[in-house]
């Protein structure tokens, strides 16, 4: 989602790339720790602007829900993943069942999945670093390690200060918005939008990069259907269900007919 | 109590559940074993049908409550869509939409 973002940001990272070649050529030892660092940052300034205003949001809308900031800290610390969150906070203000709440995990998060194949061979390679890479992998920090333009121990170097810095970021935007949301006088109704408006974005994402917007469109179609079939409060888990069937079950027929 | 154990259970359910699905690729696939081309491919088509869910899930009562949900919910994205087209800026799209929304709920 962040493609665009990071364009913004990539004028300055060039720059920082072009030192880091050179700075490379002449001295043929390891690139400065601290420059990398600096790569890092720069590069994860677009994942800075939102991950603080969207888990701010996020945690206004826990503290809004009754539910205690440590909690909201907790999740943002032990989930990690910013749609889920949000759906979470729903749930646990309406108080499913907690079944209902891992079967929604698992079909929402279903897509991380794909994220991390990605990434198989270098997470493998950095030893105690490896389970922290594979916690911390989301869409943004997915966008921003596919635009690295290093190599092996440099790029390994700088996805993890990536990861580290982003979450850094989420963690404390959701601490502030427990803050703000008991302090601030005024209402902050409404503000759960922010999340409508993520998911708008990332799909927008996703619209301009497809070359079928048959699953979108399928997605769009299944979830409309079964919120008229099975009301407000119980249609996500089924739309989520039937439309994962019905891609799988497309993408097997597509293959025999390649076949 | 019952509510702290509930939501703790709850989330510490979640981080398995979601640990686990980013773990999986990494268990399936260790020693160079390559993803058969059927998950390649669903991996393409699976990640938008799943956020136009979540996006009819943000507009779900918007059929009970047109006026106070509906109406201002799908402005708000089309202003965000809109700006979005425009500038391609993730931060300004969802200040400028979430901004949007609240305002309208306060006025209509």
């Amino acid at each position: 989602m962040l493609k665009n973002l990071t364009a913004k940001g990539s004028g300055l990272g060039y720059e920082l790339i072009d030192f880091v070649n050179r700075f490379s050529r002449r001295n043929c030892k390891k690139v400065d720790k601290k420059q990398l660092f600096k790569y890092a940052f720069i590069k994860s300034i677009p994942i800075m602007c939102s991950y603080l205003f969207v888990s701010m949001a996020y945690g206004i809308l826990m503290e809004e829900s009754g539910v205690e900031w440590y909690y909201s800290l907790l999740v943002s610390l032990s989930v990690y993943t910013g749609a889920f969150q949000f759906v979470l906070t729903t749930l646990l203000s309406a108080g499913a069942s907690i079944l209902t709440i891992m079967i929604t995990a698992l079909f929402m998060n279903s897509r991380q999945i794909f994220y991390s194949l990605s990434f198989v061979d270098e997470f493998s390679s950095m030893g105690w670093k490896k389970p922290y890479m594979i916690h911390t992998m989301t869409d943004e920090t997915y966008a921003v390690n596919c635009t690295l333009e290093l190599k092996d121990a440099e790029k390994k170097q700088v996805m993890f200060w990536v990861a580290f810095l982003s979450r850094c970021y989420w963690m404390t935007g959701a601490v502030i918005g427990g803050v703000l949301g008991q302090i601030i006088p005024f209402s902050l109704e409404g503000i759960d939008f922010s999340m409508t408006a993520l998911f708008v974005i990332i799909f927008l994402d996703q619209w301009e990069k497809a070359d079928t917007h048959k699953p979108a469109l399928a997605g769009l179609a299944v979830g409309i259907i079964s919120l008229l079939i099975f009301g407000e409060n119980q249609f996500m888990l089924p739309a989520l269900i039937i439309v994962s069937m019905l891609l799988v079950w497309y993408n097997s027929r597509k293959q025999v007919a390649v076949e | 109590m019952m509510r702290s154990w509930y939501i703790l259970l709850a989330i510490v359910m979640s981080a398995l559940i979601t640990f686990g699905l980013r773990a999986l690729p990494f268990v399936l696939f260790r020693g160079g074993r390559s993803m058969p081309e059927w998950m390649q491919r669903l991996g393409q088509i699976l990640p938008s049908a799943i956020m136009a869910v979540l996006i009819v899930y943000c507009l779900k009562g918007a059929k009970s409550n047109p006026i106070g949900i509906g109406i201002p919910r799908i402005i708000a994205v089309a202003v965000v869509v809109a700006s979005y087209k425009r500038k391609h800026n993730t931060f300004i799209s969802i200040i400028v939409g979430t901004a949007a929304y609240m305002i309208m709920l306060r006025c209509m």
